[in-house]
């Protein structure tokens, strides 16, 4: 078949979701935000509440995310996100509030505002792309960056003696009675992409319930700051992010 | 019908919060502002008006929820003491440039650092100043009674929303823990009103609402600061407040605010006894600042006082806003110690008239 006879209409099987803009994502090329973007602007389209949610966005890479949800949103100080979410939530209790936080925002300088709002159960969805750097700031270390792991700021490699243990943050909430739905995902290959985005419709369906807090953990990649190819950068992740953040559910409500 | 109470000046300042219509209260324990937090979770406002009230984990999370609530429209407040407000700076200044509502309240006690839990006039720059990072101004109102802390909550969210702008109101550890008569005005119904630039859910056929003070390009981030600093000038046209008191035939002048102002009257009653010809001025907002009131007056007395709890801050406004006319000086104690009226009297006598 000739491929003008493929690019037809009646075989466009792909749609843009309505629940994202049209701007041009700002990502390197290879990361895993336009995909974990993309898998909570589906389901926030398929759950049709694209007028009842409302986001906040975080300091990092994705502190223009809300050029790209088509959500009304605010934009959180540096690590304040569940503080800002918290406000929100309560004075709209019947709206749909999500936070979007990278490891340096929700597990280092935001620990306290995460700890607190998990363990108050605030009736929000948290997500947190974790991959293990400061990609906005130029590669620094973060909570999560790997023991031995490479960074502008742990250029021998992280050393665990000095420079403390990687931060488990997603452990650590799930242990709190406040949260209600606690896993780990990742977004880099279809099919993994397409299970964050069930635990995502998941998320959102269970905080009509207002039994407390979601939490999603998407271990993601960073071919800049990794120095890596995106797709070396995939592999890595999988053969060394993995094994220490294992993907998965942590915490599932009881049925 | 009056209702008529006596009150400590935290608690009235809360059952105000209420009465305004406040939507929200995000606090944090700190002597010696406990009694805001304390009343209100006492009093449930949920039940009342519909009012939220919660303790958050540190004042650095509770000005965030505010601004969290502020972004949606609601009319939000938090309240604090001077370490604590130090902490809310960076929110406060977020709070500025996405160009929010709100109303903070410090009850100042004297620094630096964890300082004392004694009252202090302290923060004066850190409230008139800025605080926080970056251009941006607060509207700062300076109660001297418990009545001007309830009259003000009210005036307070009326500015805050009025100008987008957060609100300061600098009282101190004296007049939040004195109990005093007060008039308390009635209950105000919270606000309905669904503001277009408030995250409420999008709707349909409409942008999405975004609130941010990020602005990458900098052409825009001079915008922001233009609209900003268009927004300060109306303020200072509009917003200007002051009392006076026994100016008309004044040789001299005192200038204080605050619990401060009303030692100084004393000071000026004994004066006036004496013979003095002095009169007060008393700065009710202290940015904006009473410039031109107190340019008048300089070109009308032979000196200028300036009485403060800290270490000579105000002074500095006045003597910009004299502007050389006359001469400005300055007494003050600090520390969490309270000037007398004789010793106000005695540095009058000195500093002025014999200087």
């Amino acid at each position: 078949m000739a491929e003008s006879n493929i690019i037809s209409p009646e075989n466009l099987v792909y749609e843009k979701t309505s629940v994202m803009t049209d701007r041009i994502l700002h990502y390197c090329p290879g990361c895993g935000h336009g995909t974990a973007h993309r898998m909570l602007a589906e389901a926030i389209d398929e759950l049709g509440i694209q007028g009842d949610t409302i986001g906040v966005a975080p300091v990092g890479c994705s502190v223009l995310a809300y050029y790209y949800f088509d959500v009304d949103m605010q934009e959180a100080a540096h690590g304040r996100a569940p503080a800002v979410a918290t406000g929100i939530k309560r004075m709209l209790p019947e709206r749909y509030v999500f936070t979007y936080q990278g490891d340096g925002d929700l597990a280092a300088i935001g620990t306290a505002e995460t700890i607190h709002a998990c363990n108050r159960g605030e009736n929000i969805l948290i997500v947190f792309i974790n991959n293990g750097i400061y990609g906005m700031t130029g590669g620094q270390m973060a909570p999560t960056t790997l023991p031995g792991m490479k960074t502008s700021t742990s250029p021998r490699g992280r050393d665990v003696a000095t420079m403390g243990n990687p931060l488990k943050i997603t452990e650590l909430v799930a242990e709190l009675p406040g949260t209600y739905f606690v896993t780990r995902q990742s977004v880099h290959a279809p099919a993994n992409a397409r299970k964050a985005k069930r635990a995502m419709k998941k998320a959102l369906e269970y905080q009509k319930l207002k039994k407390g807090t979601c939490f999603i953990e998407i271990v993601s990649n960073c071919p800049s700051g990794w120095k890596m190819t995106p797709a070396q950068s995939n592999k890595w992740m999988e053969e060394n992010m993995f094994p220490f953040y294992p993907l998965g559910d942590i915490k599932v409500p009881e049925q | 019908m009056k209702e008529l109470r006596l009150m400590k000046g935290n608690e009235a300042l809360a059952e105000a919060a209420i009465r305004a219509g406040a939507d929200a209260y995000f606090g944090y324990p700190i002597t010696p502002q406990s009694e805001v937090i304390e009343y209100l979770m006492r009093e449930n406002p949920a039940d009342r008006t519909g009012m939220q009230v919660l303790q958050a984990e540190s004042e650095v999370a509770a000005i965030n929820m505010v601004y969290g609530a502020a972004g949606c429209g609601k009319r939000a407040m938090t309240s604090s003491s001077s370490p604590g407000i130090s902490l809310k700076m960076e929110g406060i200044s977020y709070i500025a440039g996405a160009e929010l509502p709100c109303v903070v309240v410090n009850v100042v006690r004297a620094g630096p650092g964890l300082g004392t839990i004694q009252p202090s006039q302290s923060d004066y720059f850190q409230a008139v100043k800025g605080g926080g990072h970056g251009d941006y101004k607060l509207i700062v109102l300076a109660p001297a009674t418990v009545q001007e802390s309830v009259d003000y909550v009210k005036l307070a969210f009326e500015l805050a929303f009025k100008y987008r702008n957060p609100v300061m109101i600098l009282s101190d550890g004296i007049i939040g823990q004195m109990m005093e008569k007060v008039e308390l005005f009635e209950q105000m119904p919270r606000s309905t009103e669904e503001y277009e630039w408030a995250t409420l859910g999008k709707k349909p056929g409409k942008d999405s609402v975004i609130v941010t003070s990020l602005q990458l390009q900098s052409e825009e981030q001079e915008k922001v600061n233009l609209r900003l600093q268009a927004k300060y000038r109306e303020v200072e046209k509009n917003e200007v407040r002051f009392e006076t008191y026994a100016c008309e035939d004044a040789e001299y002048l005192f200038a204080a605010f605050g619990s401060c102002a009303r030692i100084t009257r004393k000071a000026l009653d004994m004066a006036r006894a004496k013979g003095i010809k002095v009169g007060i001025i008393r700065p009710q907002t202290l940015y904006p600042f009473p410039v031109d009131e107190i340019n008048r007056l300089a070109g009308q007395v032979k000196g200028i006082l300036t009485v403060e709890m800290n270490a000579g801050q105000m002074v500095e406004d006045v003597r910009l806003a004299v502007n050389g006319k006359t001469p400005v000086e300055f007494y003050g104690r600090f520390g969490g110690m309270i000037p007398t009226p004789d010793e106000i009297l005695k540095a009058l006598e000195q500093k002025i008239i014999g200087g």
